[in-house]
Order: structure tokens, then sequence, then C-alpha cells
């Protein structure tokens, strides 16, 4: 539903008094949520695959599974997996810490969406590397700044 | 105490890798909604997520407001010996719940 010019006024009010953030994350913020994580370290892509729905209606709950191309063996293993998101007011999402022990690096959870939007996965192996890799969702309705009525 | 919902196969063969399914109530408010006396509603969300089996840490998540209500989280892990797998969930406002699942491996 589109605000009407008061209360995005106020919900403005609200966002700039309590963090000066703005309503949704930009890309600059995903670069930098990213950056943040894995440093200067070099990002190559593949390995990583999330799926999701290519359209949901709904943004509040999203089924999100991640699946990493790893053996899972002591020596070559996933260290951790980091999702990200493009538009919600937060650009993170979920950061898993796995390990050997995990056997088959393969995770689902659900996830809200603020807006039609890009979701990227980094994958941190064992060996130090950094892998990434990115999905496209259609939001119909949007989660996370919808006000309550 | 949050309503659980904890699904692990009850027995293993030895080295099976074995999907554990774990659900909780829980609002997930993610402070970013506006109330309806015009006031933004705070944050109140689960942080952390952490499996551990016969004690060892074998799964952690750290969890942001973007993760739906109710928080949903299947994974994997490798059936080594028989044991308990303990569940914990830590959020704002000193919100703390924990759940256990016993396992037998053959």
């Amino acid at each position: 539903m589109r605000p009407s010019r008061r209360e995005f006024l106020i919900g403005s009010a609200g966002i700039g008094m309590a963090s000066a953030l703005p309503a949704s994350a930009t890309p600059a913020m995903l670069e930098e949520a990213i950056r943040n994580v894995i440093g200067e370290a070099n990002l190559q892509t593949g390995k990583i695959t999330l799926e999701v729905p290519p359209l949901v209606e709904n943004g509040n709950t999203v089924p999100v599974t991640i699946i990493v191309d790893s053996p899972m063996s002591e020596a070559e293993h996933v260290k951790a997996i980091h999702v990200f998101n493009e538009k919600n007011p937060q650009p993170h999402v979920i950061s898993i810490t796995l390990g050997p022990r995990a056997g088959k690096a393969r995770i689902a959870t659900r996830i809200k969406l603020a807006d039609t939007q890009r979701i990227v996965g980094i994958a941190e192996m064992s060996d130090g590397s950094f892998w990434t890799g990115e999905a496209s969702v259609i939001v119909t309705i949007a989660a996370c700044v919808e006000d309550v009525k | 105490m949050a309503r659980t919902l904890i699904n692990v196969p009850t027995t293993a063969k030895r080295g099976d890798v074995i999907e554990i399914k774990t659900l909780i109530s829980h609002p997930m408010e993610s402070g970013y909604r506006v109330g309806t006396n015009g006031t933004m509603i705070p944050r109140d969300i689960i942080r952390q997520f952490v499996c551990t089996y016969n004690g060892e840490d074998v799964f952690r998540a750290e969890l942001s407001p973007a993760i739906a209500a109710n928080p949903f989280i299947s994974f994997f892990t490798v059936a080594t010996e028989s044991g308990t797998i303990t569940f914990e969930w830590r959020g704002d406002n000193g919100f703390a719940a924990s759940e256990t699942a016993p396992i037998t491996v053959e």
C-alpha cells in the first residue's frame, strides 16, 4: 500500500530521529556490508546457490534455501555463510557458522523482503576464499515497513 | 516460554547426514514499523541460534530483523554418536529459549 503524505512524513521523521538511516538500504550499503564481512578478500562467483521462488506474493515470509558446493571434510569445508539483501532497511539477513560436522552445506530459512530485489549470498571456505551467488525476487506485497493499523 | 517445534530423526546410522528442522514462535518485530499512535514499534527479535551435539557446537546463526516471524531454520549435521542435541535461541529483551532432542545412533 502506498502511504499517504502524512503517514510518510511521520514515518520518515521517526526514522530520522532514531538512527538517521534511510528507509531502505542502497546498493552502496549492500557493498559496504559485504566488505565489512569479507574485508579486502577477493570475491569469486560460483559454488553458492540461493534457491528462492522467482515471484512471491507475500514478502513477510519468503522461503530461501542456501546450498554451497563443498565436500564438507576436515580439510575442505564451508566456514561461514552470509546472506544480504539490497532494499530492506538493513542489508544483513543472516550469518551462519558451519564446520565439517555439518556434513552438507544446505540451509533453509524464511526471510522478509521489503521490495522486489536481489539477494546475495557469500560463502567463506576453510581455505580462506570467498564465493558469491545471487538470486532475484519479485515481491508483490512488501514486508517490514508496512504500518500497524 | 516460546513454543518450539523440532524435527530430528530419533535413530540414525553412524556417519549419516541428518536433517534438522527447527521452528520457534516469536514476533521478530523489525523495529522499522510505525504503530497506531505514530511512534516506531521497538525492535524485538531473536539475535542468535545455536545448536550443540553432545556439547559440541555444530551450527550457529546470527539473525537480523530480515528473518521472518516465527523463525524457521533447517540444516544438516553428521550423526556421530547417541546423545542429546540441544537448541538455544537468544534475543532482545532477555529472550532465551532452549530445547533438546534425543538421538540414538546405531
